[in-house]
This record gives structure tokens, sequence and C-alpha cells, in this order.
């Protein structure tokens, strides 16, 4: 009896997903897009943003994760207070970004300007972080780093405490130092679980809307525009919603590109350990 | 020797810290300073010369005051709560059945639903609002709560189904099995003998389910435009964020009380989180 009804559900959550492809998709709204400058730019934006953010997720979600392997005062504590921004809803976590951007009370700027240029001769600044392109974008970023990197340093973590003691007493007794127990065994071992976090986590970077919504509407002219915030902007902003629609399907061949390297690197794991 | 090597530890000690210093920095100053700025005075908000850092002017409550004699905000916590319980609850529940027949029952195409599960897991919601807008309209659901209740679990049951198989595919087939001679049903092995042995799973998909329900805020945007029918999510960061000035004090203190329920439970169920987090992603 359990078939009918688990089948049934499977069908209406999956047919969501492939039935909206031949009610929306035009090709003239795919044609007109790709000559539209605030779609390229779009495009331009998304790449730049998932590149840097996800670069810098990665490399600091390990060093912070190598720090959080090591003995430390109140491991539980600590790693309670890591992941303390990846649980705070994000529309309402970006908002304390949003005040602390602020282009008059920025408390930014005012440390940047009390603790450092004032004290050392330099005149005070009035910076408006989320007014120019480039600020913006790095703005937004930061944000995103700041949301997710406490699941790149706990999945880390989980890959290091993995790692079989063994291995480092081998490498040291070789006469590896600790940058060579890093990159020779560390590195390596870590290799498939960062693989997966990374692709997880390019993927809802790539489609991100609450951060870049909150803090910037895909301002100032249209310099941080993602997929989806372009795509909703277009359809309840603009009302149009066909061209809305195929803005955000522009994702899908990124996806679907993620999707398989992900299967692929799975389907490796699973060969490695039958 | 040994003392030297002591020396070390201590020193490897102190410099493991001092590397931590700022990563808790730029991880807790926001939160902490959200905080802040609930509890403090307008005088002192938008005072220039006043240090930003801590409360000069005493703790005041008058941001909260605002947000629940001025705003919907306690109709909005009502709402959040309404949609993230019943979302939960059915989510788990068909994720519990999917998940139990994906690791035990065999019929044809099973393969490729887990598959299908795993997909519909890793498509982002970005992806799918506006087809989603279409079927809420025309079910005539737009600006209620049941819009909600019905499409969160488009992305709450792929979770919860990925993250149960996880759970129990290490549950030995053979106790299932002697239950199964000694004439229980499919059903009751999956109430009496699975469910029980799979409780952490299910606590920790609940959380889950609860979480992301709780701070789901694209879905609650583009369904949701009446402010008595709003979350917490939507109110606070698109209802009050709006027009010329910013009342950064009420704002923060929604913020802040918009996230306690998901902090509270995130304390009180730390482990479940920690291990849900690596599981969800990692396992499979």
């Amino acid at each position: 009896m359990a078939y009918p009804f688990v089948m049934a559900l499977y069908f209406s959550v999956s047919n969501t997903v492939v039935g909206q492809g031949g009610t929306f998709v035009g090709l003239a709204n795919f044609q007109r897009l790709l000559d539209d400058d605030t779609f390229r730019q779009t495009v331009r934006n998304s790449f730049v943003f998932t590149a840097v953010a996800v670069a810098a997720k990665t490399v600091l979600g390990v060093m912070l994760a190598l720090i959080l392997y090591r003995p430390l005062l109140s491991k539980r504590l600590i790693r309670g207070l890591v992941l303390l921004p990846f649980v705070i809803p994000t529309a309402l976590s970006t908002l304390g970004w949003l005040w602390m951007y602020d282009s008059l009370y920025s408390v930014i700027t005012w440390t940047l300007n009390r603790v450092l240029l004032v004290p050392l001769g330099f005149v005070a600044l009035e910076v408006n972080w989320l007014g120019s392109p480039t600020l913006a974008m790095a703005a937004v970023i930061v944000v995103n780093i700041w949301r997710g990197l406490p699941f790149f340093a706990v999945t880390v973590l989980a890959g290091l405490t993995a790692i079989p003691p063994e291995f480092y007493e081998a490498a040291e007794a070789d006469g590896a130092g600790r940058w060579g127990r890093f990159w020779h065994v560390t590195l390596p071992l870590l290799q498939p679980i960062l693989a997966v976090v990374i692709l997880f986590s390019t993927i809802f970077t790539f489609a991100d809307f609450n951060i870049v919504y909150v803090l910037t509407r895909g301002g100032p002219q249209e310099s941080t525009h993602l997929f989806a915030t372009l795509s909703h902007a277009l359809a309840f902003e603009s009302m149009q919603l066909g061209k809305g629609a195929a803005v955000s399907l522009f994702m899908f061949p990124v996806l679907v590109v993620v999707v398989a390297l992900q299967f692929h690197l799975m389907h490796r794991e699973e060969i490695r350990h039958a | 020797m040994p003392s030297v090597r002591r020396g070390g530890a201590v020193r490897w000690f102190v410099v493991d810290h001092l590397g931590l210093v700022p990563f808790l920095l730029f991880i807790l100053f926001p939160i902490y300073f959200m905080v802040l700025t609930a509890f403090k005075t307008d005088r002192e908000l938008y005072d220039l010369q006043a240090v930003p850092f801590w409360i000069r002017d005493g703790v005041s409550l008058g941001h909260f005051h605002h947000l629940l004699f001025k705003t919907n905000f306690a109709r909005w916590l009502v709402n959040s709560l309404v949609v993230s319980a019943v979302a939960m609850i059915a989510s788990v529940a068909i994720s519990i059945l999917a998940a139990y027949g994906l690791a035990r029952l065999r019929f044809p195409g099973r393969q490729s639903f887990g598959i299908a599960v795993f997909i519909t897991y890793l498509v982002p919601p970005t992806l799918l609002f506006l087809p989603l807008t279409q079927v809420v309209n025309r079910l005539g659901l737009i600006d209620s709560l049941w819009a909600l209740v019905l499409t969160y679990p488009t992305f709450l049951i792929p979770f919860c189904t990925w993250l149960l198989l996880g759970y129990f595919k290490v549950i030995p087939r053979e106790i299932e099995e002697c239950a199964l001679v000694d004439g229980c049903g499919r059903l009751g092995v999956l109430f009496r003998i699975v469910l029980p042995v799979a409780v952490p799973g299910i606590v920790c998909a609940m959380l889950f389910a609860f979480t992301l329900a709780w701070n789901e805020f694209l879905y609650a945007l583009t369904f949701i435009s009446a402010s008595v029918v709003k979350t917490v999510t939507i109110g606070v960061a698109a209802e009050m964020v709006r027009g010329d000035v910013f009342h950064w004090g009420g704002i923060m203190a929604g913020a802040v009380v918009g996230a306690l329920p998901v902090v509270l439970m995130y304390v009180f169920f730390l482990d479940y989180y920690v291990t849900g987090l690596t599981a969800g992603s990692v396992k499979g």
C-alpha cells in the first residue's frame, strides 16, 4: 500500500521541476535576453560572485576547520558559536549587514576612521559601501562568505576527524614537517569531501537571492544583480513574467553541469568504498 | 627534551587561539552588533560621536515596544510558527515513508527515484519560484498561508528524505526480517522497529525542516503581500525596510526576535545540527 502513495508523492515533487519547462519557455525570450545589456551584466556578476565567494569560503573554511581540529578551550562552545550564521535566517542577518554598511552610520567606516585613519593623521573617509559597483559587489560577497563559512568549516572538520592518525605518524616518521603533512596527507585525503562541498556550495551561491535582495536589490547600476534577483525584478517589478522565468532558467545549464559532476564524484566514491 | 616539547605544545595552543580570534570576530560581530542596536535608544544610535561598540545611554526596550504594538510583528511570529510546524510535520511524515521505501523495498524504478530525490534536493528554490507562482495563483492561494504550507515541502521533502535515507540504510535488515517472520506487517515493522531505532535521524530531519521553513524568504515574498499573512522573515526584511527612513532600532529588534526561536532550538539540539549538516551534504 505504501508504494503508490510514495510514488505519487515523488511524482508530484519532481513534476514541479519538470512541468515548468513546457509552460514557460519561449525561445524568443531567450534570444532577446542574450542581446540585453542588463542580462549580460547579470551573467558576469553571477560568475564573479560565485567564483570569488566559493574560493574564499573554501580557503577560509579549510583554515578554520584546521584550527577547530586542534585542542581548544571549550571546543563545543566554539563550534556552536561558529555555526550561528548558518542557523539565523539569512534575510534577517543580512539586515544586520545592511545596517553595518549604512552610508551615514556605518560601524565599519567609523572603526576605519577612528581607530586607523584619524590617529595616523589621515582625513576621515566617507564611504558608501553599497553605492559604488565594485564596493557593492565586494560587500555582497563578504556577506555570502559570512553566511557560508560555517558550513564549509564544519563539513571539512568532519573530514579531518575521519583521517586516521596513523597517516600522520607515518608521514612524521618519514620526516615530513607541518606543511609537508598538510600538503601530502591532509589535503589529498580531504579532496573528496572538499569536492562535494564545493559543488554543493557552488549551486546555492550561484542561485543566491536573499543577500542581494536585502542589501542592494541588484543595484547600483545592475552591478550586483544575480540570476535570481533579476528574474524576480523582471517578473514582479516590471511584470514581465515570461522574461523573468527565462532568466531563472538560464541557471539550469550551470546546474546540470554541477549536478553531473557531483554524481560523477559520488559514483567514484562508491566504487572506492566497494 | 620533554620540557621543550611541552613548551612547543603551549606555544601552539596560544597560536591556535590567536588564529581563531579573527574568525570569531568576523562571525560573531554582526550578531553582537544587531543585538546591541536593538537595545540602544534612537538618540544614541544616530549620534556620530557615540562609540558604537557598547551602550552608553542605558538599555532601552523602546524598539521592542514599538515592534509589538506598532507593527504586525506578533502576527508574523504566529504565522511563521504555524507554517513551519505544519510544513515540518507533513514533510517529515512523507519523507519517512519515502526514505523507508527507497532504503528497503524493491520496486521497478527504485534507482531512478533515488536519483530524482537527490536532484530535486539540489534544485534551488530560486529556479522554481515563478512556475510555482502560477500554480499558487491558479489554486487561488495567493495571500494565504496555505500557499506556503503547500510549497515548502517541495524543498523540505527531498532534503529530509535524503537525510533519513542515510539513517535507514544502516539499520540492520535482520531485525526487520525477524519481525516479519514473527507476523509483523511492513507498516508494523516501520512503526515498531525502524522508527524507534531511527529517532535521532527523525529529530534531526524535524529540526532542519523547521529551520529551513522558518528561514524561507523567496516563496513568502512572492506569494504573500497582505501584511497580516506575512511570515517573520518577509515581515521584517521586506515590510519594515520599506520607505525612505529606516527605523534601524526596530528593524534590528525584529531581526533578533525573529531569529530567536531557531537559535534557541539550535542551542538545545546542537549535536543533531552538526550531524545533520555533515550527513545531509556528504553522506549518501
